[in-house]
């Protein structure tokens, strides 16, 4: 058996583990693979806040000096993953893409970077994001926006868009991002990788830097449907520190890849909101084709809550929001901006800290939850979430997954939606249902749309519905090439 | 005794107060930071007392266990029940919000019931967690408006509380008082919280309105910064008065909340209500309901010790001595009463033991170091006649001082014996002829004039002479 030196960096997290774990080649080339490509071409991407390589380094010679004593180091030995900057690392800096935490160390990890450093992952860096996740283009970040690998005039989405670009551009061979609207699905859909937002309570909570915590869910970016399969097994499972921690054990994935779609019934939404690209919608119309080919039925869904969803979504997000954000008050850590009394001293750091869509949402969420104004706008949005639930449980009567566009659009050029919230709010309007009832849903890419860019098609699936919704992805996947 | 008459110049008093007390579990409400008072600062501290970014509360089960059995001593219903945020800033405040209960809390519909028997209701005890403390430097008056500077300690951030909602039936100062007094000893006989005023983990905030009778509630004023029982009746007194005065000079009461200050023993308008912050209340998203299920609650009503009213109850059952009357009263509030109750079982007169433990055990705590046995012999020799009552109390004064002791040697070492009626009345005899003018006034009716009979007799014995069989010597020699 030979070393290999010269090491591809387009592999999968699953082919790498493999051949680390088997001695077959070192972490260390397999980092300096990623990082050879983030020298080509971050300068272009912007995919990171902060990259890790000295870390990263001695991670990976301690997995190759634990394969060489004969101690197995995991099922991601030597696997290069880049985090969200979102997530708290002991040690390093942990932004969330915005001035008011620019510096701030965390001194604790959260939970998934702790069960993925259990499992061997080297961690090459921490990825940039719309400010505290509120976007769908990384145009919002502190730190200038990440471009999509495919085509660095257009968004890589958002708001996980630097861990989609960073899996995209073989930065590293697979992330994690959150996704309270679908700021996992929509970048993955746009940088044509794999996806996936679990069923609420799966992956922990602890340690990400909450957005709106009834929506907020970790997810993987992959290369492929398969290596979705094996970060979600090594992430999720109870965490005591989560409350909303479902109690079970670890998803069970991998085993049903190969299961194939016959006698599955993959339900098409009879009255979905309008306004998607042909090429999508032609697209989808193909997945459908291929699912069937494969031996599943086709049945018709009706889902007529669904076009409240981005309003609901745009009342209960922002409300949390606000609460969430408040902590951010110059008193204890991250940015202070000195002023006369305590209260001068909070609207100045909050007026230079956060930036506009921050502020924006900030004030939407605190006027929803006023006195007065509670029970027409979040006490209705609250019903109108419920009302999506209902249609929902009785779709999945009638179907095991549902399958829709992941965006009614292909990556768009940078700036085109920046000064128009509107139209960027509707880039999650296939997406944000799912988060508002819990499901899980993920995004597999799907040929290409208009400009040859990537699409891709969303699989949802009723709570912990995982092991049917990867079965599906992995069909779609054979079916796309 | 609460006096349903109770007016100031015509005005009734209406008064609910809400009592915090900061639960005696080991961590936290949320995390697992200790949970002790007086320690350096911020030392017990963690991501979730912080309010770090990423921090997610875990509530304790201990802390919900102890709010329980609040809840159960105070004769609430244990429900189904969630976490809400409250919304504020305040530098001492780590989240911005305070995770509260708000629609749903654990514990509703209760009574207490004060030592005379009037119940006052309990509207809900629900969980919530304390806040920092901080100390603001330079200013006036220790505000942080105008201060130079603040220091926080975040060690009692997240320190479970729970706050105990009463309804406004308390209709005097006395019965304030009463009301708190009772609380803390059902705090403390339970196990809950030490709730010591003093020192802050328990903190009591009152409602006062006035009314003339029949009329419908009058505004109310809510008083702060009370930290202790007769500063309470003290606040609510003056309050009442200050509403009353503004009514009588044809103004209004403005609702608002009102800090007492101890120095000048007035009440200060601290913010009126339309300054109150709306603290836009919703359902903690990072806690899931809390549902008890009965038999936990029935496991926690079970652990239950006796409270203090039933305590009460028992030992005037054994005693034959009034259950609200300040013997009682002050002995089962000490803690003493399981200890008055084995002296008995020891073989001597209860009664006696109670009067005795409540004069001489001042300082000796619910457990005090004579044994019970000790003090039985004692109260069985001076109920047998063989030490005089003065004798008895001097012996065991001894007996307390040592931490115990064999009354019997104590008693023969003082050269105490019982004296026979023959040489007491032959005493009796002699002071009445040595203090003519005295006997002549008391036979004439003048009662004050036997103490100096007493006196001469208490003198020729050294102590020794009983003065009960005294003063009945003198009174059948008077004849009467």
């Amino acid at each position: 058996m030979s070393m290999s030196t010269t090491t591809g960096s387009d592999d999968t997290a699953y082919q790498i583990a493999a051949d680390v774990r088997a001695g077959r080649r070192r972490a260390v080339d397999v980092l300096d693979a990623h990082l050879a490509n983030v020298s080509a071409r971050e300068a272009d991407v912007h995919a990171f806040n902060t990259v890790t390589a000295d870390q990263a380094r001695r991670t990976a010679e301690a997995v190759d000096a634990a394969v060489a004593a004969g101690r197995d180091p995991g099922p991601l030995a030597g696997v290069p993953i880049a985090l969200k900057d979102n997530m708290c690392t002991r040690g390093v800096p942990t932004t969330c893409s915005s001035r008011m935490l620019e510096g701030w160390k965390p001194p604790y990890d959260a939970t998934v970077v702790t069960r993925l450093a259990a499992a061997g992952a080297v961690f090459v860096g921490k990825t940039n994001l719309d400010e505290f996740a509120m976007g769908s283009s990384t145009e919002n970040s502190a730190f200038g926006p990440t471009l999509n690998p495919h085509d660095v005039t257009r968004v890589s989405g958002g708001s996980s868009g630097g861990s989609a670009a960073a899996v995209a551009a073989h930065f590293a061979a697979a992330s994690l991002g959150s996704d309270t609207g679908g700021s996992i699905r929509q970048p993955a859909a746009l940088c044509g990788v794999v996806g996936v937002k679990p069923t609420y309570g799966t992956v922990s909570r602890y340690g990400l830097v909450a957005f709106a915590s009834s929506l907020d869910q970790i997810g993987p970016f992959t290369l492929d449907v398969r290596d979705a399969a094996l970060l979600l097994e090594t992430i999720s499972g109870h965490d005591p520190l989560d409350s909303t921690s479902i109690p079970q054990p670890p998803l069970q994935l991998l085993g049903e890849l190969d299961r194939g779609v016959k006698g599955l019934r993959i339900g098409r939404i009879t009255d979905l909101p309008e306004g998607s690209e042909p090429e999508v919608e032609q697209r989808l119309a193909e997945a459908f084709d291929a699912l069937a080919a494969a031996g599943a039925t086709i049945v018709d869904v009706e889902l007529p809550s669904l076009k409240y969803g981005l309003t609901a979504y745009y009342l209960i997000a922002p409300a949390e929001a606000s609460s969430n954000l408040a902590r951010y008050d110059g008193v204890r850590y991250g940015m202070r901006v000195d002023a006369a009394d305590t209260n001068a001293m909070y609207m100045a750091t909050r007026s230079a800290g956060f930036g506009d869509e921050v502020k924006r949402r900030i004030m939407l969420g605190t006027y929803a939850l006023s006195a007065g104004y509670y029970d027409a706008y979040y006490g209705k949005a609250l019903k109108v979430r419920r009302l999506i639930s209902d249609d929902f449980a009785r779709a999945y009567e009638r179907a095991d997954v549902i399958l829709t566009p992941t965006s009614p659009i292909v990556a768009f050029p940078v700036g085109s939606k920046a000064d128009d919230p509107l139209s960027m709010y509707l880039c999650d309007v296939f997406t944000i249902p799912t988060n508002l009832a819990g499901h899980p849903a993920m995004s597999v890419p799907f040929r290409t749309g208009a400009h040859g860019l990537p699409v891709g098609v969303q699989v949802l699936a009723p709570t912990l519905g995982e092991p049917v919704m990867f079965r599906v992805a992995a069909e779609l996947e054979r079916g796309a090439r | 005794m609460s006096d349903a008459t109770y007016m100031i110049d015509g005005y009734e008093l209406v008064c609910g107060l809400e009592v915090h007390v900061e639960l005696a579990t080991a961590t936290k409400l949320f995390s697992a930071s200790a949970n002790r008072f007086g320690d350096d600062p911020n030392v017990h501290i963690d991501p979730v007392t912080l309010g770090l970014p990423g921090a997610l509360p875990v509530l304790n089960r201990r802390a919900v266990e102890l709010a329980m059995r609040i809840g159960l001593a105070l004769n609430c219903s244990v429900q189904p029940c969630t976490f809400h945020r409250k919304n504020y800033f305040y530098p001492d405040m780590p989240k911005a919000y305070q995770i509260s209960q708000y629609d749903q809390p654990l514990n509703i519909d209760g009574w207490l019931e004060l030592p005379g028997g009037k119940r006052i209701g309990i509207e809900r005890a629900h969980l919530e967690e304390d806040t920092g403390k901080s100390t603001h430097i330079g200013g006036t008056g220790g505000r942080i408006h105008g201060s130079d500077h603040s220091l926080i300690d975040f060690n009692r951030a997240g320190v479970p509380l729970v706050e105990i909602v009463g309804r406004p039936d308390i209709a005097t100062p006395d019965e304030a008082r009463q009301y708190v007094t009772e609380l803390r000893q059902i705090l403390v006989a339970i196990g809950a919280s030490d709730a010591k005023m003093e020192e802050g983990s328990m903190r009591c905030d009152a409602n006062v309105s006035v009314r003339k009778p029949g009329d419908p509630l009058g505004t109310r004023c809510e008083i702060k910064n009370v930290n202790s029982v007769r500063s309470l009746g003290r606040a609510i007194e003056y309050e009442a008065r200050r509403q009353i005065a503004l009514i009588e000079s044809g103004e209004k009461v403005r609702q608002e909340t009102r800090h007492w200050d101890e120095n000048d023993g007035r009440t200060h308008t601290l913010r009126s209500k339309e300054d109150a912050d709306d603290y836009r209340y919703f359902l903690e998203p990072d806690l899931v309901p809390l549902v008890p299920d009965a038999s936990w609650i029935d496991q926690v009503r079970a652990a239950l010790p006796l409270l203090p009213r039933e305590r009460r109850t028992r030992l005037s059952a054994a005693t034959g001595a009034p259950a609200d009357g300040e013997a009682i009263m002050v002995v089962v509030e000490r803690g003493q009463d399981d200890y008055i109750l084995a002296v008995g079982e020891a073989g001597a007169d209860v009664a006696r033991a109670l009067v005795h433990v409540k004069e001489a055990f001042a300082e000796q705590g619910a457990t005090p170091q004579v044994p019970a046995a000790d003090l039985a012999r004692l109260i069985t020799l001076e109920t047998s006649g063989k030490l005089t009552a003065t004798q008895a109390k001097t012996v065991l004064a001894e007996i307390v001082a040592a931490g115990g002791g064999d009354a019997e040697a104590i008693a023969a070492a003082k050269g105490f014996e019982a004296m026979d009626t023959s040489e007491l009345e032959a005493m009796v005899d002699a002071a009445i002829a040595g203090n003519a003018d005295a006997w002549a006034k008391y036979c004439g009716g003048e009662e004050k004039a036997m103490g100096a009979l007493v006196g001469a007799i208490m003198k020729s014995s050294k102590g020794k002479a009983d003065g009960k069989a005294v003063t009945a010597l003198l009174q059948s020699k008077r004849g009467s």
